[in-house]
């Protein structure tokens, strides 16, 4: 139990924080046509991590979260001034834009030595819930005691008040950002400014991938943006489930793969231990193509029912 | 100075610069290019499960062609996958570009964790396919680049009225008679050669750049298809050499991330001096 708590637990919260708070704003990305946002923001905070590890020399939460957010805003309007300026489509100049931010936030990671420090680029692109671990848990007592607690690896923290904001914002601007994912038009239309509730759910949205961001790496984000919000958009039209369930389907991946990766198969007597984080991704495209499957086979047998009734 | 193996593998990445340019010039006008994004990142399982392959059948340590063939395999099967959540209707491209590609870049990293566990050392040198590190190229890798860059320039020479039909007029190109699916699928068979043929010097993640940026930059400065395509093979040329030359004088900096901020100057001196 112990070494549960100590190796096992802190990697599996933080896979169900990042997994939940991700597939719930997912689904505002996918039903507001802006997948590639998400994308985006989880390549563009890079460098905002960066620069802001850099100039306070700490790995903090709150400077990494500023920058992280500064470079989120720069990279939305960039966007926008490149569609305007080299009158591009939204993708290509989606496209331009955060490949580099990414390749700034590469060079500024060998240039300002981050990398000597913990912050290295296996980080970014693999990863590392397997480095997550409470080594001051002494048995389920320790889930009590405050001093224990603090133990608790950092990212945990950051990862916990993003998922409560989000889920705060999700739940107070309910309806809302409803409208704004279905008929913007007509959110306009009633009043509401749709241009800064867009840019508040981006930032919250890079918030979530800087969170997420350490714990499984910037590309598998993505995944985790994008797989369960599209896995529900194949199987349901209402908004509810769409959300929540998003939410649902991302917390679960994320324990599955946590859980997949390591424990499961040492308690089965194998002795590999895979990437977590990867087979998180994994077991998130594998989710989408089974709903694809399964609506393509109903479709078809409602086809058949159909054609029979003609 | 500049020793004999560091030139041929410059010239490689001069070539591969023109040929990304030239074929995101028409993947570009035909709103395609941002697929290289999903090609790249499809492409990480193949090369994952062609480097097991020949560590398990005790293959030649380091051998591109069959890292390169599962790139291109995989990354095939990723277009695949994206066409047919595509074609569910409810799934935009956009939407299917990020299931893809982090679906199969995560099964790449499942993947190299289990190669990295092996004894052989069968993941050696894997992870450069991620970022590019073209200082790793030996020279016959670098030929190899070379031959595939000037393959993609060639045959987009010889297409280059029905592509160009294609890109501005689809309907135009149906009415010529021309076989616009299969024209469809040559581009895309090209945007997936670069691709693949960028992966060990530029890396899987910003290749996508070097498709988009030299194109985007060019398309601002000239007027009429010839000259944007030579312009985006020019600008792809200078930034693929010039990234690589800075990457193999500082060891630290990926290639990939070199060339992709030197091609950005290009846009950005692109956007200055662009036609009103």
């Amino acid at each position: 139990m112990t070494d549960f708590l100590r190796l096992d637990l802190p990697a599996l919260l933080a896979a169900i924080l990042a997994g939940g708070t991700c597939g719930l704003l997912g689904s505002f990305l996918v039903l507001r046509r802006e997948s590639l946002l998400g994308d985006a923001l989880s390549h563009a905070v890079l460098p905002g991590i960066v620069v802001g590890f850099a100039l306070t020399g700490l790995r903090s939460a709150g400077a990494m979260l500023l920058g992280a957010l500064g470079a989120a805003l720069l990279a939305t309007l960039a966007i926008g001034w490149v569609r305007r300026v080299a009158r591009l489509e939204t993708g290509a100049a989606t496209g331009l834009v955060f490949t580099g931010f990414f390749a700034m936030g590469l060079v500024l990671l060998e240039v300002t030595g981050a990398r000597n420090a913990d912050l290295d680029v296996d980080c970014v692109l693999f990863g590392q819930l397997e480095t997550l671990v409470w080594l001051e848990a002494q048995g389920l007592g320790s889930l009590l005691d405050p001093v224990a607690l603090a133990g608790l690896p950092r990212q945990l923290g950051l990862l916990a008040g993003v998922a409560a904001v989000a889920a705060l914002v999700v739940a107070v601007c309910w309806r809302p950002l409803q409208l704004i994912a279905f008929d913007p038009a007509f959110a306009a239309s009633v009043g509401l400014r749709v241009g800064r509730w867009e840019m508040g759910l981006n930032l919250l949205i890079a918030a979530a991938a800087v969170a997420a961001f350490e714990s499984v790496g910037s590309i598998l984000v993505v995944a985790m943006l994008v797989c369960p919000a599209v896995a529900l958009r194949l199987m349901t039209d209402r908004y509810r489930v769409q959300v929540l369930g998003g939410a649902g389907l991302g917390a679960a991946l994320g324990a599955m793969g946590v859980l997949l990766a390591g424990p499961v198969p040492a308690a089965l007597g194998f002795s590999v231990s895979l990437n977590a984080a990867g087979l998180i991704g994994t077991l998130a495209g594998l989710v989408v193509a089974a709903t694809l499957l399964a609506r393509q086979w109903t479709e078809g047998a409602g086809n058949l029912s159909k054609s029979r009734r003609l | 100075m500049i020793g004999h193996n560091t030139l041929i593998v410059l010239l490689g990445c001069a070539a591969l610069g023109a040929a990304s340019g030239v074929v995101g010039a028409f993947a570009l006008l035909r709103g395609r290019a941002l697929l290289a994004d999903a090609i790249g990142h499809a492409a990480l399982p193949g090369v994952v499960a062609a480097s097991l392959l020949m560590a398990a059948f005790g293959g030649p340590a380091r051998g591109l062609e069959p890292l390169l063939l599962g790139a291109a395999f995989s990354a095939w099967l990723g277009l695949l996958a994206l066409r047919a959540l595509t074609a569910s209707g409810r799934i935009r491209q956009d939407a299917a570009i990020g299931v893809v590609l982090s679906g199969f870049y995560a099964l790449g990293t499942v993947g190299l964790s289990i190669a990295q566990a092996m004894p052989n050392a069968a993941q050696a040198g894997l992870s450069h396919f991620i970022l590019g590190q073209a200082a790793t190229l030996t020279q016959s890798d670098a030929m190899l680049t070379t031959g595939l860059a000037l393959g993609c320039i060639g045959i987009v020479a010889l297409l280059f009225q029905p592509l160009r039909a294609l890109c501005f007029d689809e309907g135009f190109a149906r009415s010529q008679g021309l076989p616009v699916r299969s024209l469809d699928l040559t581009l895309l068979a090209l945007l997936l050669a670069v691709c693949v043929a960028g992966l060990p010097a530029v890396g899987l993640l910003l290749v996508v750049a070097l498709l988009i940026v030299p194109a985007a930059a060019a398309r601002l400065v000239t007027r009429g298809l010839p000259a944007m395509v030579v312009l985006a093979g020019a600008l792809g040329a200078a930034a693929g050499a010039s990234g690589a030359l800075v990457s193999t004088r500082f060891e630290n900096i990926p290639t990939g991330a070199a060339v992709v901020l030197a091609g950005l100057l290009g846009f950005g001196a692109a956007v200055m001096f662009q036609r009103r």
